[in-house]
């Protein structure tokens, strides 16, 4: 097992996409992703990573510069969160519907207003039908390893779509912890030089992001839903390599003493790892509670989602988002979805809670958990979701 | 697990001070977290940073509210902050001051256990500034040695460069120094 370095992780996330050989980065600071643009800045410019990297005017030229990069075949990566991600929105979805396999890492960071530059899931949920990879990272390591992952799934010539990678800001981006680097050998064995399916060059020339008339918007869009569906198995094996790689082998829903089970939280990101703590001390106590946490967020891991609540009666979803108007938190929304058709489908209970970094404990998952195994059937059955913690 | 919280003032290194100290003891095989008080930071203003050192992986991410040792760089800030918020009971205030700890605990009307330190003196003999940082982790190790001294000389100077000798001083001096009652 090689040695592991205290570091930070925005700083050891930024190393490792200097160890992907990038050729192209272009993005904008924004708190919380700030410390990883600019270490690659500083990597760049110190001679160490040989990339152009591209000072933008603002978060909108940074993915249209990505989009001309990558369409001209340079490895190319940006990094954003918030209203950073906002004002970039309509060139994102032109990357993916493009087939431009950019990486970009987003620091979570919610949604103005009122204006806050704490963490909660509010900006990818913006970009959550744009047709991109998208995933979320537990801790530095899994944001280390995952670099390299998100890379190697874009690139994949039967692939060829934008991966985003979700790190939450502050308790992610801004923590100091214990991360085992890999060597560039690892790297070069697992990360393939990149092979662009289509570039833009003179001596064969090609169009790209062309008018689609009526008669073919269609079939390009069911092509563009096949192709990000059929990217999963892509994503199994690149985990699964990573695996003999690197040791860490990652699954798009990940379980937590879900064995005997019959309650289990679900969540998504650095939160988990708190609500496994809450997990250890209800086992302790004798209950029977588990953890579902969601890796793949995009596209949607249907099957693995099935097999693993099989055995469960309840669910509860922790949402870091809310849909306003709408059911909830949107991940409960997809969860409630995807198993409305199995049998026996286990009781989804929905919490939206800790937006926009406020602080929450494993003590607080232990109230959600008393709340809502005490609660009536058919009193949660007319309280879709509660907005924990939210002072009247 | 250990749980330390410091208080200092922006621009005076209490981040610094937490990364220091936890990379140190990830270096020594532990498992270590540090992390700022997340927010806008202003020079001058009251801030806070954050240290948990363990053998085993630390799953906790949030904010540390029940610390059992307190840090505090600047000794302006014990009238302006409560600054044992949440102290457990057998938790230590660590603090530098250039009175002692009876002095304190009867004007602050607290009954923690104290490690105290000129430590602005310290600096300022040592560094030529009186910038605390560094000389106060010599202080907090003296209270508790969750870390060997000699841990920190490494990321010292890698941290420092040429002026890291003068921190190491200041460093070892605080370690002597510090009056723990």
């Amino acid at each position: 097992m090689a040695e592991k370095t205290g570091i930070e992780v925005s700083i050891a996330a930024a190393d490792a996409v200097g160890m992907t050989n990038v050729d192209v980065v272009a993005a904008y600071p924004i708190t919380p992703q700030t410390h990883i643009v600019e270490h690659l800045a500083e990597l760049v410019a110190s001679g160490e990573l040989d990339a152009e990297y591209i000072p933008v005017e603002s978060e909108h030229s940074a993915m249209s510069v990505c989009c001309g990069s990558s369409a001209a075949g340079a490895r190319t990566f940006t990094c954003t969160s918030s209203q950073g991600l906002a004002l970039m929105n309509e060139i994102v979805f032109l990357a993916a519907s493009m087939s431009l396999p950019i990486v970009m890492m987003l620091a979570n960071r919610s949604l103005s207003g009122p204006l806050s530059i704490w963490n909660d899931h509010s900006d990818v949920m913006s970009i959550r039908d744009s047709g991109c990879i998208q995933m979320f990272a537990e801790n530095g390591q899994e944001v280390f390893d995952n670099t390299f992952f998100c890379f190697k799934v874009a690139e994949n010539k039967k692939v060829s779509l934008p991966v985003i990678l979700n790190m939450d800001g502050f308790s992610l981006s801004h923590m100091i912890e214990p991360i085992e680097y890999w060597t560039q050998e690892m790297v070069d064995a697992y990360l393939p030089d990149f092979e662009p399916v289509h570039r833009l060059h003179p001596d064969k020339p090609v169009t790209m992001g062309a008018l689609g008339m009526p008669d073919v918007f269609t079939e390009a869009k069911k092509l563009q839903n096949e192709t990000l569906i059929n990217s999963k198995s892509v994503i199994l094996d690149a985990w699964k390599e990573m695996g003999e790689v690197c040791g860490r082998e990652y699954h798009p829903v990940e379980t937590y003493k879900i064995e005997g089970a019959k309650v289990a939280f679900l969540s998504m990101g650095s939160m988990g790892e708190v609500v496994s703590l809450a997990v250890d001390a209800l086992r302790e106590k004798g209950e029977a509670v588990g953890q579902l946490k969601l890796r793949l967020w995009r596209p949607f891991p249907f099957e693995e989602l099935a097999e693993a609540v099989k055995g469960l009666d309840q669910i509860i979803v922790l949402d870091r988002a809310i849909s306003f108007g709408g059911p909830g938190g949107p991940v409960a929304s997809e969860i409630r979805n995807a198993l409305y058709h199995q049998d026996n489908m286990p009781f989804v209970t929905n919490y939206v809670c800790s937006l926009a970094g406020r602080d929450i404990t494993a003590n607080d998952f232990i109230k959600i958990y008393e709340e809502s195994s005490s609660a009536s059937e058919e009193m949660l059955k007319r309280n879709d979701y509660t907005i924990y913690g939210a002072r009247e | 697990m250990i749980e330390i919280r410091l208080h200092g003032r922006g621009g005076q290194g209490a981040v610094t001070s937490a990364e220091l100290l936890a990379t140190a003891a990830i270096q020594q095989g532990k498992y270590a977290q540090a992390f700022p008080n997340f927010g806008p930071e202003r020079r001058g203003a009251p801030v806070m940073a954050f240290i948990r050192i363990d053998d085993h992986p630390i799953r906790n991410r949030h904010m540390i509210h029940n610390p059992d040792l307190v840090l505090v760089l600047d000794p302006s800030i014990l009238r302006l902050v409560d600054v044992t918020s949440g102290l457990k009971e057998d938790g230590i205030l660590v603090t530098n001051s250039k009175h002692n700890a009876d002095e304190l605990r009867e004007e602050l009307g607290l009954s923690f256990k104290m490690g105290t330190v000129n430590a602005n003196l310290i600096a300022i003999e040592e560094l030529g500034l009186p910038i605390t940082n560094t000389t106060m982790l010599g202080s907090l190790l003296k209270a508790n040695e969750v870390i060997a001294l000699d841990a920190l000389i490494e990321p010292l100077n890698k941290r420092f460069g040429r002026i890291a000798e003068k921190n190491i001083n200041a460093l070892k001096r605080a370690f002597r120094e510090t009056e723990i009652s």
